[in-house]
This record gives structure tokens, C-alpha cells and sequence, in this order.
């Protein structure tokens, strides 16, 4: 899209890429000039909270058992920890690649479990994915070809503000002047924000029964008879209707955030998209759209796999890798008491802090954090493609963006904190 | 410092020296003329009754990506059988079929491989491919880029736009993306797929642009030749796996006119409609139109018994192939205007028939190609096998006994339908180290890797000559990297991150913008965060120098 007209003061950071939702928009124009970063251009909601957070904001940057101290005491006595524990988990893992490259590391000399702070939401994927797979696509290829797009219970308007703009709204594609795209949503309604401008229309049902829903298009798109006069609460006439326009779209789109499919074996919904989508391929093209991707979740599950083989929820422990989608729970293992040492790593979000637990906790995160429990330590992080330059992965799991640094600042990344934590436990002998 | 090997007996094919016995000399990580005998030897290796040899180069291997990491997550049980534990020297990991960065580079290295080419690096993917390259220890590496089914040169080839451009446009990802060949997977068919179209043979349209898989093949052949890259255009022909694929395999070394071609895989691209069950070989006739046609390469994409996973930019392939997955599970792709993947799991039998016959006509194309520089030692892996079955395919092709004792074990149909029993020919030393490591230098334009002449790189890799050709592959006795010993008996004994090698054509710098404002009025990103910088390469491949490889004149 052309750019609007320029607004922006000399000195203006343009192409600058947003780390505070999955859709890492790499064209927001940013005004360094002052101490909070001013979001002027393609921005939204997340992009200026985030980027307009004070960063002087909170206390000492650095603290041990609440006192501050320095860089070298924190790290030392955050490494006797590690050293000291029996099963050390490392949650949170809200950073970008370099810093999972580094807590993968540390991983494994801790032998530690890995897990992050969304991995509750990316189970719902990752176990269908191991089960039967899918056929996906991304959003660049919605934007272009999707002529119906499904949003399957998913609130995209609050997670990912700027969705609609980038891969429905567009009027030209690549391959018409006058894209057409029908926008249906299920479960959960467009809400104020939704898809201005396009045609939409909404089949109200709960989340918690869209599996019923899906399982009734299967049948209509299979031909097959059905007895049922209603499905998720809905006549089946209307997702007659509704299969009938899926068969005769080109190119369909079934979009969801595991996120919001909060509920128990939600994997088995997310299944049911699938499947419907797969049965659909035989006649048409259709693709899911599974989105997500915030606090670095998909970055890490990405560095871990290509790494280790697995991805997150697995263990270090033993020296040897392995992954357990339900074990390997870092919020289980804090409730359960199976863990008996935390080192939290969150650098995008001050809101999201370690769970409450009553054994030994190590912070990784941001200056501006308000802690419920003053940890054993804390050590104060930048957030990359702020304080500091980084990788991270989109909600496609295929582009990795450059994030810059864009303003001088004395915080260390999280990965040159756990790489001075994994030397120090190297002195420590014998771990 | 100096060192010297002595005594080996020394397969290094470009420099025509078979087996002689000679002395190595390295210095600073390369070899070295011998020295006067006023110098002294700091180090010396009494190799006397090793065979000597080049580190192995493997020229398709897909080791980094997206559809990779999609392969990893999706099995789980594959490295479950399969773990790696931390030592103080290696990493943990995990390895078969789809194997971690970590197990990927020391395994190469384990097995005597210095240099590993990833075949399929989707520009937008390219980041993360190199990321993942990046983090293979002990092999130099670097990657062809995927064009023939973007947008942005469909739509080039269908304004009829002047070549210069679309030369531009090639070069400018080659150097965007940190690559150093041009690949092309199912020309034009990932994007035809997305149209829902189901196959794409070489004459056929494409339901939106109308141009034809010949004609992309045509256009980047050229492109890659005029721009001087030494790799010619790295072809995954139309219809992989289908019945009569030779056909399309024949037009599309035709479609290059005469200019270099590298068909990748042929083996899946091999295939007639003969017989009962409709599926034969056509290995004899490709084998013989190679031979004929001085321009064109090819690398077997060998397939061997056992699971592994299928991954590749070929979703129209894959897609159709889906139901053949085991375990049954699939995943299908299409991705940003530009390409694809698919990833497939598969467990090929040697009782099945098709199967059995894949495995025939692999083997029929190895022997049935008269020029060892031109045909090159590949499983695809893990498409056609996970590369750690490379010792057993080495000995099947040196040993002809051992390959019909094989034979012999395969289903009884597929027995009738090759000609594999009445092939005498068994690969020599001198020809494996053709088909492993001065081959694919030459191809890549490589000049100081896969030899062993004065000013190459010092990797080198020393074997017991063992009658058992798998042993004696599987467990080298040394391999050197950069003049040090990095892997001793098979294990490795030092760990370092290699090199990317990339080639850095020229372009018309307008093309940027061109590119720039095509992202911006239909893509998600700016164009210009495409590109990858030196620093990024080296932040990836902890420290890693990026090579530049030149271009010919």
C-alpha cells in the first residue's frame, strides 16, 4: 500500500519492525526523539504500548534476593542456583532467536526443562500437527487469494490489530483490481473493529462447540445425509449454506488462534478445522491460517526443533532431549512441585511475570515489571527491537525479520545474560 | 605450522592422481607444495595402506529451513529412537530421519563430509534457513534459492519483459538471500497448485499467467548463464513421482537449449508406464539422453528401505502423494507469493513394488551414466533417505555382488522390471571421489574445496581400505577441517561452524525498487527486510566466514 502522506519529524525511524504481536509489521515509522518511543505511522494499539512504555520506569535494574547489586553478583548467584538445583525449569522463554539460541544452551548444561509462557495455546497446534497435520498457508497469499475467509472463534481485532488492514482489506491483488473477499465469523463476532469494508457475516455459537460445527460441514461437504436438525446450537440450514459457499470458493481460508480455543482437548477442535480443510482440497483450494506468535513463542519453538529436534515442552535433563507435551509444562511443574528452581525470561511484556510459587525464582525481564514476589534474582533485559537488535519469527513460521535497535540503552539482552550465566556455571565445577 | 600426511594413497580425481601414494603438506589450513628439507615438520600422520580423498561434498541435502522444522515437529517418535546426548565438546540433539542442526553437522562430519548444500531456500524462508545452517557444526555449507513459481517473475515472464531484467532480479536475490545457485522446483506448478490446479506438464499454461513450465525453465537457465553463476540452473522437473515422468524429465532438458542444466532427484523423475501395474523404469533412456547432452548433470536422489520423512517446495507433488504418508500425516504449504512445501513422512519397502523399483532404477541411473563428473551421489535426503545411509548406497554401487544379494530380496515384480542384474560395472575408488567431492566442486564452482592440489582447503578424510565398503565409508579414520583434525575413528574429536559459500552477481540496482514497490502493494513485508547482511550471516554461523565464489566472465 502507498505510504500516507509524511508526518514524520526529521529523524524519524521508518521500516521499523514491531515484536508485540505474531504479525512482526516491518513498516511502522517510530520517533526516537524523546524518552518514550512514538509510534507515528502503521501502527495499532499493541505497537504504541509497547513501544511507548517508560524504560527508566521501576527500580534497580539489577537485584539479588531484593538488594541491588551487580551484573557480576547477580549472575554468579543465579548460576550457583542453577548449579544447586535439582530440576531447574526455564519458562517464560519470552525473548527472540539469539536469545533462545542461549537459553538452549544453558538448558543443557542446567539440564533443564524448557517451556514457554504460551505453550498451553501452541499444544493445541503442535498436537495435530504430530497427529495428522494440515494444510496451512500464510498471509501474504491471503491477502491475494482468499476469496472467503472463516475466522473460527478467534479475536483478532484485540491480539492481531492490524489483520484486516494487511490480508482482507486490500482492494488490489496480484491478480484482480477488485478483490472480493467474504469474511464469515464463527463463534465469536467481528466486534467494533472487525472487517470494516468487507462483506462479513457472523454464525454466533460457542467456541467450546465449534468441533460440532466443523464435524457437521465434513458431512455437507462429504455428501453425506444428516440427520441432526442443528449443530453447535445452529439449524443445519445454515451451515449448508455455509458448506455450499466453501465448495464454491477458490480460495478458502480458515483462520484460528489457538489462544483463544481455551478449553479442554481444544487440540481436537483445531483438528476438525483441519480435517474439514483437508476434505475440502479434494474439490477446491482451501488452507488454515493458524495464528499466533506473540512474546517470541514460535521463535523459540523454532530455534529448540531446529536444535534439538523438539520443540518446546521438552528436557534437558540427562543430557539428552526429549519432549513431553504434558509433562514438560512449566506452569505444572511449579504447581506440582516438580520443579524446584525457575528462571523466567520475559522481555516483551511487563505483564507477564512468573507464576507464584514458593521455590526459588530467577527473572529475566523487563525494568518495568511489577512482581508480585521479589524473585531470588533479577536482572533487567532488554526488549529486542527496542533496546536492542534481534530475530523474530511471524505467525507463518516461515519469515524471521530483522528487529533494530533504536535507542542507545544500558540493558544487556537476555541472551548475553544467560550466556554470562552458562560461563559461570562452567566455573562452577561440577556441574 | 606444518604438517604432513604421509604415505596415503591419494584419490583426488581433478589433479588425475588415482591411488598413488603421496605425501600431504598443510599450512595455515591449506595444503601446500612440499617443502624444502630445510623446513621443519611440526606434525606428522603416517597414513601408509589409507586411502586419502578430498572431505565429501554433498550437493543436495535439505539440512535447513522451514520444512524441515516442520518435519522435526512433526516427529516426534523419529527422534524419541533416535538421541544424542551432551558430551563437553558436542551439543545434545537428536537425529533419523529429520535430524537437529547439531546431530546433522557432526553425523556429516562422522561420515568424512566437509561441505553440505541445502537445495531449497525460499527467499522469505532464507533468514531462517541460514539461521539453521548457521547452527550445523563442522561442514561448510550454502544454499539455491527457489524461484519459477513467485509472482513477481511469473508476472516478469508474462509482460514479455526484457531479459536483462529478470537477470536482475535473479541476481538481486542470489545476493539478498546469501545463495550460491537458482533452483526451480515444479516449474510454475507450487503457484499453479494455489490456483487449484492438480498437475502442470511442460507445454501446459498456467491458469493464470499462461506461461509454461518450459518457458520458466528456459528464462532461468538462461538467467543463471548469462550471469555467470558456475551452478546451472538446479532443476526439480515437473510430475516427480508420477508414472511416465521421463517424458517431462527428457522436455525439460530440452527446454534449456543447449545451456547447462542440473536435473536434481531424476531417479523420482525416471519413471515409465510399462507393464502390468503401469509404472516401469526409464532409466536407460535418461541415463543415455545425459550422456549425450554434455550440458546436463544430475544428482540420483537414490531412495533406500527403511522411514523417513519427505520434504519439499513441491506441494502440488506432495499433496497429490498425501495418502502414501506413514504414518499417515501430512503437511501442505503454499507460502507468500513465492513457493511452497510439503512434508510427508514415508517408509519405503523393498516387498512393495513400486518402492523396490524406485530403488532399481536409482541404482540403474548410477551405473548407466557413463560420466562420473556429471552424475552425483544424493538420497534427497531425507527424501529418498536420510544421508547416513550414504555408506551402505557407496558400497551397493562398488560391490555388484553384495547389489544383487540385495536385488534378490526385493519384490518379485520389480525384480522382472529392471535391468539392474545384467549391469556389471562397479564403482572404483576414483570414481566415488568423482561422484562425492570433485564432482560437485566443479559443478558449484568451488575451486579450493573437493581437491587435493596445492591452495585447496585442508579438508581431507583418511579411511581404512576396508573390503567392506559401508564400514570403510561409515567410520573414516580421520577427517581433517581447515588443516586440523576434527573426527577420529568416526567420532568427532574438535568442533568448528564451517563456511557459507555464496556468489554475489551484479545487478541494476533498480531492481530494488522495483522489488520494493511490488512488496509494498501486495505483500506483508517490506522487501528490503529480505535481505541479510554480513553481520546477521556471521551472527548465525557463530562467526562464520561467508565466502564469495566468483562469477564466470
Amino acid at each position: 500500500m502507498p505510504m500516507p502522506p509524511d508526518p514524520a519529524p526529521t529523524g524519524a525511524l521508518r521500516d521499523v519492525a514491531c515484536p508485540f504481536c505474531g504479525l512482526v509489521c516491518d513498516d511502522l515509522v517510530i520517533d526516537p526523539s524523546s524518552q518514550r518511543l512514538q509510534v507515528i505511522a502503521n501502527g495499532c494499539p499493541l505497537a504504541v504500548a509497547g513501544f511507548g512504555r517508560d524504560s527508566e520506569a521501576g527500580g534497580a535494574t539489577v537485584r539479588v534476593a531484593g538488594q541491588p547489586a551487580t551484573m557480576e553478583a547477580a549472575v554468579a548467584a543465579a548460576a550457583r542456583l542453577l548449579c544447586d538445583a535439582r530440576q531447574p525449569v526455564i519458562g517464560g522463554l519470552g525473548t527472540d532467536v539469539a536469545g533462545a539460541r542461549a537459553a538452549s544452551q544453558l538448558a543443557e548444561r542446567a539440564g533443564a526443562v524448557l517451556d514457554h509462557m504460551n505453550s498451553a495455546a501452541a499444544m493445541r497446534n503442535l498436537l495435530v500437527l504430530q497427529d495428522s497435520g494440515w494444510i496451512t498457508t500464510t498471509l501474504s497469499e491471503v491477502r491475494n487469494h482468499a476469496d472467503l475467509v472463516i475466522i473460527a472463534g478467534a479475536d483478532i481485532p484485540r491480539r492481531m490489530p492490524r489483520f484486516f488492514e494487511r490480508c482482507i482489506a486490500n482492494r488490489e491483488t496480484l491478480f484482480s483490481g477488485e478483490r472480493r473477499c467474504e469474511v464469515v465469523y464463527l463463534g465469536r463476532g467481528p466486534g467494533p473493529e472487525g472487517a470494516a469494508g468487507t462483506s462479513s457475516s457472523t454464525i454466533g455459537c460457542d467456541a467450546i462447540r465449534l468441533h460440532e460445527a466443523f464435524s457437521a460441514l465434513r458431512a455437507l461437504v462429504g455428501g453425506r445425509t444428516i440427520g441432526a436438525t442443528e449443530a453447535a446450537g445452529v439449524p443445519i440450514a445454515r451451515w449448508r449454506e455455509l458448506a455450499e459457499r466453501c465448495r464454491a470458493a477458490r480460495y478458502g481460508v480458515i483462520a484460528w488462534m489457538a489462544a483463544d480455543l481455551d478449553f479442554p482437548q481444544a487440540d481436537l477442535t483445531v483438528q476438525g478445522i483441519c480435517e474439514f480443510i483437508r476434505d475440502l482440497n479434494r474439490h477446491t483450494r482451501f488452507a488454515g491460517l493458524p495464528l499466533g506468535g506473540s512474546e517470541g513463542d514460535l521463535t523459540a519453538d523454532a530455534v529448540l526443533l531446529w536444535q534439538t529436534g523438539f520443540g518446546l515442552r521438552s528436557s534437558l535433563a540427562g543430557g539428552c532431549p526429549d519432549q513431553d507435551v504434558y509433562h514438560y509444562s512449566a506452569e505444572r511443574m511449579v504447581r506440582r512441585g516438580e520443579t524446584d528452581l525457575l528462571l523466567w525470561i520475559s522481555s516483551f511484556n511487563a505483564d507477564r511475570t512468573p507464576p507464584p510459587t514458593d521455590i526459588p525464582t530467577i527473572v529475566l525481564g523487563r525494568a518495568d515489571m511489577t512482581l508480585a514476589q521479589e524473585p531470588a534474582v533479577f536482572i533487567a533485559v532488554g526488549t529486542p527491537g527496542v533496546e536492542h537488535a534481534g530475530h523474530l519469527f511471524r505467525t507463518d513460521r516461515v519469515v524471521a525479520l530483522p528487529l533494530r535497535s533504536l535507542r542507545p540503552s544500558p540493558l544487556p539482552s537476555a541472551a548475553e545474560v544467560l550466556a554470562a550465566i552458562d560461563a559461570a556455571m562452567r566455573e562452577l565445577a561440577p556441574c | 605450522m606444518l604438517t604432513r600426511l604421509s604415505g596415503g594413497r591419494v584419490y583426488d580425481p581433478a589433479h588425475g592422481i588415482i591411488g598413488q601414494v603421496r605425501d600431504l603438506f598443510i599450512r595455515d589450513g591449506r595444503l601446500v607444495a612440499p617443502p624444502g628439507p630445510e623446513e621443519r615438520i611440526d606434525r606428522e600422520y603416517d597414513l601408509s595402506d589409507r586411502v586419502v580423498m578430498a572431505g565429501a561434498i554433498d550437493m543436495h541435502t535439505h539440512i535447513g529451513g522451514g520444512k524441515l522444522n516442520i518435519a522435526r515437529a512433526m516427529l516426534p517418535e523419529d527422534h524419541r529412537g533416535d538421541p544424542l546426548a551432551r558430551t563437553d565438546l558436542t551439543r545434545a540433539s537428536s537425529g533419523h530421519a529429520a535430524p537437529g542442526t547439531f546431530a546433522t553437522g557432526y553425523r556429516y562430519a562422522e561420515m568424512g563430509y566437509t561441505a553440505c548444500f541445502e537445495p531449497a531456500i525460499l527467499p522469505v524462508n532464507a533468514r531462517q534457513a541460514h539461521m539453521e545452517m548457521g547452527d550445523t557444526p563442522m561442514v561448510d555449507k550454502g544454499g539455491y534459492v527457489m524461484l519459477g513459481s513467485d509472482d513477481f517473475l511469473l508476472r516478469m515472464i508474462a509482460a514479455g519483459e526484457d531479459h536483462r531484467r529478470i537477470n536482475d532480479y535473479v541476481a538481486w536475490t542470489l545476493v539478498a538471500t546469501h545463495c550460491i545457485g537458482i533452483k526451480v522446483v515444479n516449474p510454475g506448478g507450487i503457484s499453479a497448485f494455489k490456483f487449484n490446479q492438480r498437475m502442470l506438464n511442460i507445454d501446459e499454461r498456467h491458469p493464470h499467467y499462461g506461461v509454461t513450465p518450459r518457458d520458466i525453465v528456459r528464462v532461468l537457465s538462461r538467467a543463471v548463464h548469462e550471469l555467470g553463476v558456475p551452478h546451472p540452473l538446479h532443476v526439480h522437473a515437473s510430475n516427480l513421482g508420477v508414472p511416465g515422468s521421463a517424458e517431462s524429465t527428457l522436455q525439460t532438458i530440452r527446454a534449456a537449449e543447449g545451456r547447462p542444466i542440473h536435473l536434481t532427484h531424476i531417479q523420482f523423475h525416471s519413471y515409465g508406464t510399462a507393464g502390468d501395474r503401469k509404472f516401469s523404469s526409464e532409466a536407460a533412456r535418461i541415463a543415455e539422453v545425459i550422456n549425450h547432452t554434455a550440458g546436463a548433470s544430475c544428482d540420483v536422489g537414490q531412495i533406500l528401505f527403511g522411514q523417513t520423512v519427505t520434504a519439499s517446495g513441491d506441494t502440488m507433488a506432495q499433496h497429490r502423494n498425501a495418502a502414501h504418508a506413514s504414518p499417515r500425516k501430512s503437511v501442505v504449504m503454499d507460502i507468500e507469493c513465492e513457493a511452497g512445501c510439503g512434508v510427508l513422512p514415508f517408509r519405503y519397502r523393498d516387498k512393495n513394488f513400486v518402492n523396490a523399483l524406485q530403488w532399481a532404477i536409482g541404482l540403474e541411473i548410477f551405473l548407466l551414466v557413463n560420466d562420473p563428473w556429471r552424475v552425483f551421489l544424493t538420497t534427497d535426503h531425507p527424501n529418498g533417505a536420510p544421508f547416513t545411509t550414504y555408506p551402505h548406497l557407496i558400497r551397493l554401487l562398488m560391490d555388484r555382488s553384495f547389489r544383487n544379494e540385495r536385488l534378490e530380496q526385493l519384490h518379485p515384480d520389480a525384480q522382472g522390471m529392471t535391468t539392474l542384474k545384467t549391469l556389471k560395472r562397479e564403482y572404483t575408488l576414483h570414481e566415488i571421489a568423482i561422484l562425492t567431492r570433485a564432482g560437485p566442486a566443479r559443478l558449484l564452482g568451488l575451486d579450493d574445496l573437493g581437491h587435493l592440489g596445492v591452495g585447496a582447503r585442508a579438508d581431507i578424510t583418511v579411511y581404512r581400505d576396508l573390503r567392506d565398503r559401508e564400514r570403510m565409508f561409515a567410520t573414516p579414520e580421520y577427517v581433517f577441517k581447515d588443516g586440523e583434525v576434527v573426527v577420529r575413528e568416526g567420532r568427532v574429536v574438535a568442533v568448528t561452524w564451517g563456511r557459507y559459500h555464496v556468489v554475489r552477481p551484479a545487478f541494476d540496482p533498480d531492481i530494488a525498487r522495483r522489488l520494493g514497490e511490488h512488496f509494498d502493494r501486495y505483500h506483508t513485508m517490506r522487501a528490503e527486510h529480505l535481505r541479510i547482511s554480513d553481520g546477521e550471516m556471521g551472527d548465525f554461523g557463530h562467526g562464520a566466514e561467508v565466502v564469495t565464489q566468483p562469477c564466470r566472465e
